[in-house]
């Protein structure tokens, strides 16, 4: 096991996938925080951008859509990245270690 | 298992004999309803079917890994639905979809503050904490650290998270039922308390997750019932759903657009900061990524998790609308005196349960009712479960008795439960007539200023140190209670000091305590150069290969 451990350590693409994986999950993890802090910063500083109305006679606001989009976004960009981990980067993850174990 | 049998009938004796003294007279501030026939008897049916699934669950746990992981045999669609009931309390459908009928648009503010924190724990701590932990976040954060500071640190925490999340549970059961069911708040506690004891001390998480995907599934059906309803109601057009709300709430068209729910940046950054990141500390919610077998399935479930909490937050939304239109309307029915002034019946965070009325008739009321009730069950079963493994598990069996055999933690940990059950039923007495609305938002702003800025630190950063997080920690959870205590929805609403006197000016804490908890780790841990902190910093890569290639992870299942 500890033969394994090491061999895996010394792999250059091993620290060259984890430093790829982290860029994209802090990456994924910024934008999901901008998103929400876009929509907080509306909340406290443009109100009456929020409170405006979709198109003349309407009741809806621009808010509504923004704020189930928010809701919307966050969920698929979960998703995406769930994805690409279960799929890419499981395989890529195996496959370091199955070299190291030969 | 007679012992089953005897609990059950001492449960529809206790249920029974609450449901008749509630005849009486009724005390306390929420106002107590008639006696709710068909919602006892379809919760006395849910209840009835949990136990029995617990008896299941009970033959099956047998050592410390089952009580507090479930053997790790639950899928990540089953653990994404755990985790939303976990998430979907009786506060946030009952009180989110009251702020909607209340306020409007102000109610999505706030429901999507709670679902932006799964994607944080989705991208940067689901695997790595299902790859280095294994029954308590603790193990996690003390991977490569001294075990007894870190443990001693991580327990005082999650206990302190936990007593406040519980203490809002609890007494929120109690006027929750005294309204529904009609049944007084005392024999309420106590059937909360026995109930939730019966899943974990028997059934432990297995028991705990079954009760929490059962309790889900009635949630996300019911209110997917109530909103397909409103939305029957105006021709599947929300426009026109908006429209009729506008034009019968006092409100007028301010329910459309941001209100006065968040006054100042600073304290809406701030609450933002709680909710984003209080999600990825609370100790209830980290001990689910120990019950799946690998990081793909922990991956999985907070994927489900976060759609169902995310269409749930849409759901509450149109529920919310839904009850403008049609409460407001039919004030007879609905209202105290079916006078508007006087407000609802029940109290503002009735306006779904009306609704389920109105839409369903009494038996949907019932249904109703019985999944708000079921839901606090769950809940505070979740906590329990939590509390109690850190006790056993991190201070019993990683700094007391470092030797113990798997019996014994189990042994420990099953007394620690019923301990934390009598707590629990004693302070939701205790705190009856106190206003405990901001200890929900307390407890998530010391998971953020505590839990997790040394889970993120000790996973992330390779210089950090035992001294360095246990004293940034501990920095950012009594910053984050002491400041609270000085807002003014404590200072002058709680501990009753004159109106503009409360010292600290902001909603909430988070953005200072947090940002403490942070600096006070980085701070401490640079200016360590101990040869213990040398050795934690040559643990490092250890760690980091482990994290991140699952490599030589807890295979959960002890046996």
């Amino acid at each position: 096991m500890q033969n394994v451990l090491d061999r895996v350590t010394a792999n250059p693409k091993f620290h060259e996938f984890i430093a790829m994986r982290s860029r994209y999950s802090i990456i994924m993890a910024i934008i999901s925080a901008a998103a929400y802090y876009g929509f907080i910063l509306l909340v406290a500083y443009n109100k009456e951008f929020l409170a405006q109305k979709l198109g003349p006679g309407m009741t809806t606001s621009i808010g509504v859509p923004i704020g189930v989009g928010v809701i919307v976004f966050t969920i698929i960009l979960t998703w995406i990245y769930v994805r690409r981990a279960n799929t890419e980067f499981d395989a890529t993850n195996e496959a370091i270690i199955k070299e190291a174990q030969k | 298992m007679t012992k089953f049998t005897q609990i059950l009938a001492g449960l529809l004796a206790l249920a029974a004999a609450g449901a008749a003294v509630a005849a009486g007279a009724d005390l306390g501030q929420a106002q107590k309803q008639a006696t709710n026939w068909t919602a006892i008897a379809m919760f006395a049916v849910f209840v009835g079917f949990t136990l029995y699934i617990t008896k299941l669950a009970a033959a099956r746990t047998k050592s410390a890994a089952d009580f507090y992981t479930g053997g790790g045999g639950i899928t990540g669609f089953q653990n994404g639905l755990a985790i939303a009931g976990d998430y979907m309390s009786a506060a946030s459908f009952l009180g989110i979809s009251g702020l909607v009928f209340a306020n409007g648009f102000d109610g999505l503010i706030f429901s999507i503050g709670w679902l932006v924190g799964w994607p944080v724990i989705t991208f940067l701590m689901a695997e790595r904490l299902r790859n280095l932990g294994k029954f308590t976040f603790a193990d996690v954060a003390s991977y490569r650290f001294s075990q007894t500071p870190v443990r001693v640190f991580a327990a005082s925490a999650s206990l302190v998270i936990v007593a406040f999340y519980m203490i809002a549970q609890m007494v929120g059961a109690g006027q929750l039922i005294k309204i529904l069911f009609g049944m007084e708040y005392l024999y309420a506690e106590i059937l909360v308390g026995v109930v939730m004891l019966a899943y974990v001390l028997f059934g432990g998480m297995t028991a705990t997750t079954w009760v929490q995907i059962i309790k889900a599934i009635m949630l996300l059906g019911g209110a997917s019932f109530m909103a397909l309803a409103v939305l029957f109601q105006f021709g599947f057009s929300p426009e026109a759903l908006f429209t009729k709300a506008v034009e019968v709430h006092s409100k007028k068209d301010a329910i459309m657009g941001p209100g006065a729910l968040i006054k100042d940046p600073i304290s809406a950054i701030s609450v933002g900061m709680a909710l984003m990141f209080g999600t990825a500390g609370l100790p209830h919610i980290l001990m689910r990524f120990f019950t799946v077998p690998n990081a793909k399935e922990a991956r999985k479930s907070v994927a489900w998790a976060t759609t169902w909490i995310g269409y749930f937050y849409i759901l509450t939304f149109i529920i919310g609308f839904g009850a403008i239109t049609n409460l407001v309307t039919n004030p007879a029915d609905y209202y105290v005196g079916g006078e508007i002034a006087k407000g609802l019946k029940g109290g503002g965070n009735m306006a779904a349960v009306h609704l389920a009325n109105a839409v369903g008739g009494n038996l949907f009321l019932g249904f109703i009712s019985a999944v708000a009730f079921a839901t606090i069950l769950a809940v505070v079963a979740g906590l329990t479960l939590s509390g109690a493994s850190a006790v056993s598990h991190d201070l019993y069996a990683s700094v007391f008795n470092k030797n113990c055999t798997s019996e014994q933690e189990l042994r420990v940990s099953k007394i620690a439960t019923l301990a934390l059950g009598v707590l629990a039923i004693f302070l939701g007495i205790a705190f009856e007539k106190e206003n405990v609305a901001y200890m929900v938002m307390l407890a998530f702003t010391i998971a953020c200023s505590s839990n997790f800025p040394v889970l993120f630190m000790s996973v992330l950063w390779k210089n950090c140190t035992t001294r360095g997080a246990v004293v940034g920690g501990f920095v950012g959870l009594i910053l984050a209670a002491v400041l609270t205590i000085g807002s003014a929805s404590v200072w002058e609403a709680v501990m009753g000091n004159p109106k503009g006197s409360a010292w600290f000016p902001y909603n909430s804490a988070a953005i200072f305590s947090m940002t403490a908890a942070f600096f006070t780790i980085w701070l401490v841990s640079i200016l360590d150069n101990s040869e213990q902190a040398k050795k934690e910093r040559a643990l490092y890569p250890a760690q980091q290969l482990r994290s991140e290639t699952g490599l030589g992870a807890s295979s959960a299942a002890s046996h």
